[in-house]
């Protein structure tokens, strides 16, 4: 297994290859960002000149190519990733973050809109039932205060006639009674005519007068 | 035998030569387009096409396909923000950058006869580096000399800190190593165990009817693999992204 | 002895680091798993975790593979 020859470049360069062979990979100036300034110093422990049946993931001879490759293409990537890719996908979470909070908001504000108008409905509603309640209660006086006019004026009314009343009724009666004495002297008189013949007006009232005492 | 052979598959070769330098001067450089570069550049264009398509008609309410790109972004955001906080936002189209790369190339790895350029231990350490570098780079340009705080733990007594200072320094040395060592070994251990199982199936069909039989069972073992490396691609992603947070994190706030 | 016979048999024995690699793994995830069912509701929130101290603990049984890919193919 270790004898078989599995790197196909036909050179493999010799440790002072290498090294001036990444060097000149510096030298090009391949990224702003390239790490390889550190790697070979990692890496030089494991060569192993020479050798042409070498692990391909530890051949040095694939290494210049792979780095000036990696470099060119991670630089691509992040170019492409932070001036193309991320900045959209980026604007699109935030139109979307300031939908969502644009909406939260507006239905938020629309709330408040309704709940203002509840209350400024139940605020007239109340109003409304306060001022039927003043009406009623300004009727209900108003009815009351001219029915106790009425009812005063009735009565005072009633009174002057119950007091005229009692006045005829004392005039009828004193009148009666002073009736009731000439009636008595005309029965008396009338009577003893019967009986006795004739007398004079004045002994008949004078009589009745002694009787009725 | 190279039907078979486990480690054919991270054999990288020529698409187009570009041979520098004088061979015989000692100065040969080898950049030609390969097979891995050919791969990088699929990376990239796969990545992009995702996040450009997705994004292209920006609607409201989103469709499948552009909520799969905006999931992606705000799991990087999500990931970096509470790693790093909203200072370290400032980072997020290179922790992105970097968990999208990882992730399509170990993807795209996971299809036959396709070459993961992750499983070249050379790009794992250079991706590694890359953050190391912009981890130091940022922290002494943000913080100057401050910076070095990160190796002093607060609240710790003065008598230890000769202890813990070399401690710490050595355990920040070995996160660009641990860093691409893991995502390197993740990929290639896995890579080579689907295709010993895979080689397996290969082996036994050859013995006749009864080794058809026997190749069931790696075959059954080469599926069952192939989940697990599809889990394996995308963890070990999400683990490199989690782990520039944090060191990024180190740099916006090196006192910790 | 062969140069070649002692680098397979150090391959061999680097390749036994991915024990503790496994017992490591196996203890993180059945501590989850007991805490998970001790507070399930808190369990979703860790999930982060567990795969990054997964990864952590993985990474150190890669590194005894590594050694063995070291000792076969670059040694």
């Amino acid at each position: 297994m270790v004898t078989q020859a599995y790197a196909q470049e036909a050179e493999t360069p010799t440790e002072e290859n290498l090294d001036t062979a990444i060097d000149a990979t510096h030298g090009e100036g391949v990224d702003a960002h390239d790490p390889t300034a550190d790697t070979h110093t990692g890496t030089e422990a494991h060569y192993d000149d020479g050798h042409s049946d070498v692990f391909p993931p530890f051949d040095p001879a694939t290494f210049p190519s792979q780095l000036l490759w990696l470099a060119i293409s991670f630089a691509a990537l992040y170019l492409l990733m932070s001036k193309v890719a991320l900045p959209k996908v980026g604007s699109t979470l935030e139109k979307r973050q300031a939908t969502i909070d644009a909406d939260l908001a507006a239905a938020d504000a629309d709330r408040q809109k309704t709940d203002a108008a509840i209350a400024s409905y139940e605020k007239a509603l109340a109003e409304a039932k306060a001022k039927a309640q003043s009406i009623a209660a300004q009727s209900r006086d108003a009815i009351q205060a001219d029915l106790a006019q009425k009812r005063g004026a009735a009565e005072t009314d009633l009174a002057t006639k119950v007091s005229a009343a009692e006045a005829r009724i004392a005039e009828t009666k004193t009148a009666a009674l002073a009736h009731v004495d000439e009636i008595a002297v005309e029965t008396a008189q009338a009577v003893v005519g019967q009986i006795v013949g004739t007398v004079s007006p004045d002994s008949v009232r004078a009589a009745v007068a002694k009787v009725k005492g | 035998m190279a039907g078979t052979d486990p480690i054919h598959q991270f054999v990288i070769y020529d698409l187009f030569p570009i041979h520098l330098g004088d061979e015989a001067a000692g100065t040969a450089l080898n950049l030609s387009f390969t097979n891995s570069a050919l791969f990088m550049v699929v990376t990239v264009a796969v990545l992009t096409g995702f996040m450009v398509l997705s994004a292209s008609r920006s609607a409201l309410v989103p469709s499948r396909f552009q909520l799969a790109g905006e999931l992606t972004y705000s799991f990087v955001a999500n990931m970096l923000r509470s790693s790093a906080g909203k200072e370290g936002m400032k980072f997020f189209p290179f922790v992105f950058s970097l968990f999208g790369f990882v992730l399509v190339a170990n993807l795209l790895g996971m299809f036959p006869y396709f070459f993961t350029v992750t499983s070249h231990i050379i790009v794992t350490a250079a991706l590694a580096l890359l953050v190391i570098s912009v981890v130091i780079l940022y922290g002494f340009f943000r913080h100057g000399i401050k910076f070095l705080k990160l190796f002093v733990p607060a609240g710790v007594p003065a008598y230890v800190l000769p202890i813990v200072v070399p401690i710490e320094i050595i355990s920040f040395l070995s996160r660009p190593i641990s860093l691409s060592v893991r995502l390197f070994g993740n990929i290639l251990a896995g890579h080579i165990t689907l295709k010993v199982f895979s080689g397996f199936v290969v082996s036994l069909g050859a013995l006749g009817a009864l080794g058809w039989l026997g190749a069931l069972l790696p075959l059954i073992m080469t599926v069952a693999i192939t989940a697990l490396e599809l889990l394996v691609a995308v963890v070990q992603a999400y683990v490199f992204a989690v782990l520039t947070s944090m060191y990024l994190n180190d740099a916006v706030h090196p006192s910790h | 002895m062969d140069v070649e016979a002692a680098k397979m048999i150090g391959a061999g024995i680097a390749t036994l680091g991915m024990a503790g690699a496994a017992l490591g793994v196996s203890n993180i995830f059945a501590n989850f798993l007991s805490g998970a069912l001790r507070n399930p509701s808190a369990a979703p929130s860790q999930t982060g975790n567990l795969i990054f101290g997964m990864a952590m603990t993985e990474a150190l049984g890669i590194f005894s593979f590594l050694v063995a890919l070291i000792l076969l193919f670059v040694a």
